[in-house]
């Protein structure tokens, strides 16, 4: 008799699967991210109208609909690039993949853009009134957000190009797409709070 | 089994240790770039035992000025900067990076993994934790503030607005509280995340969750709370250092902004916070409770579901910090109820350790010892709990040492006491060395007395009106005597903790050697040598019940025939 196995009496109540560690690592620092984002978020909804002077959002704010819809659009094209990594389509992958991270900088580019206007000519800055103070806070921590997705999904890319990236890492890959999602969830969030209700 | 009398042959390689310890310098090089769960662990048990005697040092100064009134032994300024620092460190200097360590240490063992999911993560962790407290411990020597050089943050360890703004908190003590804590908290954050993973993906074969032990669902569901307990807390500190160097308005009230909303944020972490703090010790009763009872732990699914039960429901219960500011009636109400709501999956869990002992055989060792205290001590505390849970009698309380009494006796009532059982019970396994008994008893019995002088008395004072963080009284309000009982505890309190460090010490070089399983135990950790290999087990276990090793020491009753 085997000294070190004890016979499994009545079966083992689970086939054994277990998820894969890289999955739950992720959803749990984006449960994380959430908690942290909703503060903000319920700072901003407070907020909402208790400014005492400056700019009002109405009076300022353009709807960003170009810059949302190419963010959420990266997810669609992450999405493809990941069915073509299954594949092992590897140039197909690097299309695709790199298409997202155009997207998100065309993104980035758009805030800064968007900043620009509002700093320079409106006069709104971080201390310049409740608006502007939660209107940069939310805004700027969903940006640094997406400036750290795009640095790791541009390592990626450049592991793709490099040939080091096959299709047995989908798993990791499938990982770090987990995060674009979130990006992109968080985006439609903000989007709702800030330029539709808070506006 | 043919080749020895522990239990499982094959997971303990018998081969004797041949290894050659280098240099000094390499060994301390080995600790430092180690990503092993239980060197990890060791490190975040022994930075936290360090803090526990800083922060016990601070206790003692606070409570030599307090001992009498009109003293003058702290000037007021430091007075402050000493019990918002006594606070800071035994919270997130102590508490956290002590249930933190265990969790490292035990869960990997007690599931049958080699390691935990991330161990460089893991190890990214501790170095954020531990940098992040000694920054905060920098600032006495570094943080120019009002009082000029060496100051340490002042505005409790609660730190609300607006005296935490940077009018009203002049110079970088405020930051240094603000950025150390964040930096801690990524590393917490990070530990969540791996203690999670491991649970979930890297059990050993046959067990699932539901044979997992009680301490692993325990750890379970406290990294699942840390994941949005310890984020709101970051989230509210970046808005201070917003506010505090960018002219952010989040706490401003004269620009609109409301100081209750940081109330509100910090709570929303702090009431959490304490259950993360209390839930690890609830995990290391349910593990000494049954051994020394010689009984398997009575309702097991019970606790697992009073156990989440806990953790979810004190997500609802912050504003019972805040009684007094000023909320309306509904609120107040909501509050009230919820936090009443949350006494009940917890007295579940205290009857059902009273179960587990009732008919048991149980054996007063050291471990049980401070175990049984906590049970005693954990109810009374729970009970002034739900008596400040009433919102009248709170106005009457709130920031009294009624309240400082209540927290602490949960604080070191409970969770100390529980901790302390898990060091007599653990550190054979972790050192491979047995502490010595009468030591141990003698800690024990000077700790209770000390602990009953200063936290059962306290509770008088403040029901006779004594505010809180107030560095000297008056005489003749009939809070002096008692206050001078209070400060003697301390000091017995103070003279335990010496014998326990010394015990430590002591057995490490002297202690009898323990064996893989010296109190008889039936989780896995107990299954391996003490202490474990770094590759924890030779072979993957296979279990079939919760008490796999109950299985192989008795496999003509094994557990898996009754589950």
């Amino acid at each position: 008799m085997s000294a070190s196995t004890i016979p499994l009496a009545h079966g083992s109540a689970n086939d054994g699967w277990m998820p894969y560690k890289g999955t739950v690592g992720m959803l749990s620092l984006i449960v994380a991210e959430t908690a942290i984002f909703g503060i903000f978020v319920v700072a901003y909804v407070y907020y909402i109208g208790k400014s005492i002077s400056g700019p009002l959002p109405r009076q300022v704010l353009d709807v960003p609909i170009f810059n949302t819809v190419c963010l959420l659009s990266s997810s669609l094209t992450i999405w493809m690039s990941e069915r073509m990594l299954k594949k092992g389509a590897m140039g197909a992958f690097s299309l695709w993949w790199a298409l997202t991270v155009v997207l998100g900088a065309i993104f980035l580019a758009g805030t800064a853009l968007e900043w620009k206007k509002l700093i320079y000519k409106d006069g709104l800055t971080i201390s310049t009134n409740l608006f502007g103070t939660t209107f940069y806070s939310l805004v700027g921590l969903h940006a640094s957000h997406v400036i750290i997705g795009l640095t790791m999904l541009s390592i990626v890319l450049i592991f793709a190009l490099t040939g080091k990236l096959k299709s047995e890492h989908s798993h990791q890959v499938e990982v770090l797409s987990l995060y674009w999602h979130f990006v992109d969830a968080v985006w439609v969030v903000v989007f709702t709070v800030v330029y539709i209700i808070g506006r | 089994m043919a080749d020895s009398t522990l239990p499982i042959g094959g997971a303990i390689d018998l081969t004797p240790p041949g290894e050659v310890y280098g240099t000094w310098l390499e060994q301390v090089h080995e600790w430092v770039v180690t990503v092993d769960h239980k060197k990890i662990g060791l490190m975040y048990i022994a930075y936290a035992l360090i803090f526990l005697l800083v922060g016990g040092v601070e206790a003692i100064l606070l409570r030599i000025q307090l001992a009498v009134p009109h003293n003058n032994f702290l000037s007021p300024e430091v007075f402050n900067r000493i019990f918002t620092m006594h606070g800071t460190t035994m919270v997130f200097l102590m508490g956290m990076p002590l249930i933190i360590g265990f969790g490292n240490y035990l869960v990997p063992l007690m599931i049958g993994a080699r390691d935990m999911a991330f161990p460089r993560l893991n190890a990214f962790s501790f170095w954020m934790t531990s940098l992040g407290g000694l920054f905060l411990y920098y600032s006495f020597i570094g943080g120019v503030g009002l009082q000029g050089a060496g100051s340490a943050p002042d505005v409790t360890w609660w730190a609300y607005a607006p005296l935490t703004e940077r009018a009203f908190s002049r110079g970088h003590s405020t930051d240094y509280w603000a950025l150390a804590l964040i930096v801690s908290g990524f590393g917490t954050i990070g530990a969540a995340v791996n203690i999670i993973a491991t649970t979930l993906c890297m059990r050993c074969k046959g067990m699932t969750l539901f044979r997992m032990p009680l301490l692993v669902w325990l750890n379970l569901v406290v990294a699942g709370m840390i994941l949005v307990t310890i984020s709101p807390l970051t989230a509210a500190q970046i808005m201070l250092v917003i506010d505090r160097y960018l002219g952010g308005h989040f706490f401003d009230s004269q620009a609109g902004g409301s100081p209750v909303v940081w109330n509100h944020f910090f709570w929303i972490f702090g009431h959490p916070e304490v259950y993360v703090l209390v839930l690890p010790a609830f995990a290391i009763a349910n593990e000494i409770i049954p051994v020394f009872s010689r009984k398997a732990i009575f309702g097991y699914p019970a606790m697992v579901a009073a156990s989440a039960g806990i953790g979810i429901i004190s997500l609802s219960v912050w504003a019972h910090h805040m009684f007094t500011v000023g909320m309306n009636s509904a609120s107040n109400a909501f509050f009230v109820l919820s936090t009443g709501l949350v006494g009940v999956p917890t007295g579940i869990k205290i009857f059902n350790w009273l179960a587990t002992m009732w008919g048991g055989k149980i054996r007063f060792a050291t471990p049980m010892l401070f175990c049984n205290a906590f049970l005693i001590q954990f109810l009374f505390a729970g009970l002034t709990g739900i008596m400040l849970s009433v919102a009248p009698w709170n106005w009457q309380l709130h920031n009294s040492y009624f309240v400082v009494a209540h927290f602490h006796y949960v604080l070191v009532g409970a969770i100390v006491f529980c901790f302390l059982g898990g060091f007599y019970y653990w550190y054979p396994k972790m050192t491979g060395r047995m502490l010595d008994e009468r030591l141990g008893k003698w800690h024990f019995w000077l700790f209770v007395l000390g602990f009953h002088m200063t936290f059962d008395f306290m509770h008088i004072p403040g029901l006779l009106g004594m505010p809180r963080s107030i560095y000297t009284y008056e005489p003749g309000r009939g809070w002096d005597g008692w206050n001078m009982i209070v400060s003697i505890g301390g000091f017995v309190q103070a003279v335990a903790t010496l014998i326990f460090v010394y015990n430590l010490v002591y057995s490490y070089f002297k202690g009898p050697e323990a064996g893989p399983d010296p109190w008889d135990a039936w989780t896995l950790e107990w299954a391996t040598a003490s202490p474990p290999p770094d590759y924890n087990f030779a072979s993957e276990p296979v279990v079939s019940s919760r008490r796999p090793l109950w299985d192989l020491k008795h496999p003509e009753d094994p557990d898996s025939r009754y589950e």
